[in-house]
């Protein structure tokens, strides 16, 4: 998928955001990918960490909306521990994930999981799920 | 000796398998295990905005609970509460800014600067109880049973909390050692289970708990030992479904470490409650004619 660059996609704000809630530095990455071969759900994404993380860095705020990366990642932090620059990059998801969930958008919709499913789950699943995916 | 303990939510409903057996085996090690008098659930992840201190309150009302009835320590059971209070506990501790505003948020609370201890079961039963000890009270070791050592995500990560360095397994180790068991170390010790993915894109995280399975299965393993009741929902509940479409070929008996020392320590079916598993755990245990009496009667 060919993506344009450009002054009118560099997304400033997107990326001061990102580093804001993030308390990290997106600029020291060097797009190894040791995140994506760490990431135990790197086979349930369609774009790697490292490309959500070049793409944060050149402001392609739309192109990250497109993707389903972040709302596949299980905070698990091996990235995160693995990460060669030293890089949080469980805590740049969740300030991806926050940009989204805080324009009052659910990824998940509590009230429409079906009774079996509620009755079955154990706290931690629903209590976890709904912080991480819900306004 | 006394010590307090933190249950959560699930073991108190999903998990009692985890709790029952720990209580249980604290009381015939004699040890005083004292549920904390009042808590509230721990928010089960941590927050990781900056900006976001609200989600932090949770977890550090627990402590400031821990603390106002002389507590200097908290033991934990369950893995994902273990995080999180950990994790709250020491931006209390290290992180003045943010311990100011949240201390001013509660300001009907004592103020807090991580005075308690959050410490995990299995470093409790290793520094305080001694694997030792256990070793000698040892009824019924679990002889020939290979179980892998499954850590999972919050027993390890981030580093500021893991219970052992990193990538160290000498804990669970150490511990299945003491009751007798023949531990199994498989490559995806510390593979996330998918985790709340379970709720959200469920097919993401049998697909990820699958591979886990298989990869111990292939290692060798019988069983797979765990502390986390949502791994345990993930690597356990979902197995009928992954035999099903495929994803692994037979049934692997997932066990809570604490069913597994109270069986050991020669305790009955309510203490060890093996009943709550899957089938399989049973199964395996009268397989092997281990731990006779708490398998007796579980269908």
């Amino acid at each position: 998928m060919p993506i344009n660059i450009s002054d009118k996609t560099i997304k400033r704000e997107f990326i001061d955001k990102v580093a804001y809630l993030s308390g990290q530095d997106i600029y020291k990455c060097f797009q190894c990918g040791t995140c994506g071969g760490a990431c135990p759900m790197s086979g349930e994404m369609d774009v790697m960490p490292r490309r959500i993380v070049r793409m944060t860095q050149l402001g392609l705020e739309e192109a990250i909306a497109q993707t389903k990366t972040c709302w596949t990642c299980a905070s698990c932090h091996s990235c995160t521990v693995n990460c060669p620059r030293g890089i949080d990059l469980a805590r740049v998801m969740e300030a991806i994930r926050l940009l989204t969930l805080r324009k009052n958008e659910n990824m998940v919709e509590p009230s429409k999981l079906p009774g079996e499913t509620v009755k079955e789950m154990p706290q931690i699943a629903m209590v976890s799920c709904f912080r991480k995916l819900t306004s | 000796m006394k010590v307090t303990y933190y249950p959560g939510c699930t073991l108190k409903t999903k998990a009692k398998n985890l709790e029952d057996a720990a209580v249980a085996s604290m009381a015939a090690l004699g040890v005083d295990f004292q549920e904390l008098s009042r808590w509230n659930c721990c928010g089960a992840v941590h927050s990781l905005a900056d900006d976001d201190l609200i989600h932090h309150v949770a977890p550090v009302r627990d402590l400031v609970r821990a603390m106002e009835q002389g507590s200097d320590k908290v033991v934990t059971l369950c893995s994902m509460c273990y995080n999180s209070l950990a994790r709250a506990n020491l931006i209390m501790r290290d992180d003045p800014v943010k311990r100011k505003t949240i201390n001013d948020f509660m300001d009907e609370e004592k103020d807090y600067s991580g005075e308690v201890e959050v410490v995990h079961f299995l470093n409790f039963l290793r520094d305080e109880v001694g694997f030792d000890t256990i070793r000698a009270k040892v009824k019924y070791p679990l002889n020939g049973l290979k179980a892998a050592i499954y850590y999972g995500c919050t027993l390890a990560r981030p580093r500021n909390v893991a219970i052992e360095p990193p990538g160290g397994t000498q804990l669970m180790t150490d511990f299945l050692e003491a009751i007798g068991a023949t531990p199994i170390h498989f490559a995806d010790a510390f593979t996330c289970c998918g985790s709340y993915q379970i709720l959200a894109n469920p097919e993401n995280a049998v697909n990820v708990a699958a591979g886990i399975l298989d990869c111990a299965a292939k290692a060798g393993a019988e069983a797979l030992v765990l502390s986390c009741p949502l791994c345990e929902f993930n690597l356990a509940k979902k197995q009928g479904e992954m035999i099903q479409s495929g994803k692994i070929s037979n049934n692997l008996p997932i066990f809570y470490f604490t069913q597994l020392l109270a069986a050991a320590l020669g305790l009955g079916k309510e203490a060890c409650r093996f009943d709550l598993n899957e089938k399989c755990s049973a199964e395996i245990l009268k397989a092997k004619n281990l731990a006779v009496e708490a398998v007796a009667g579980i269908a």
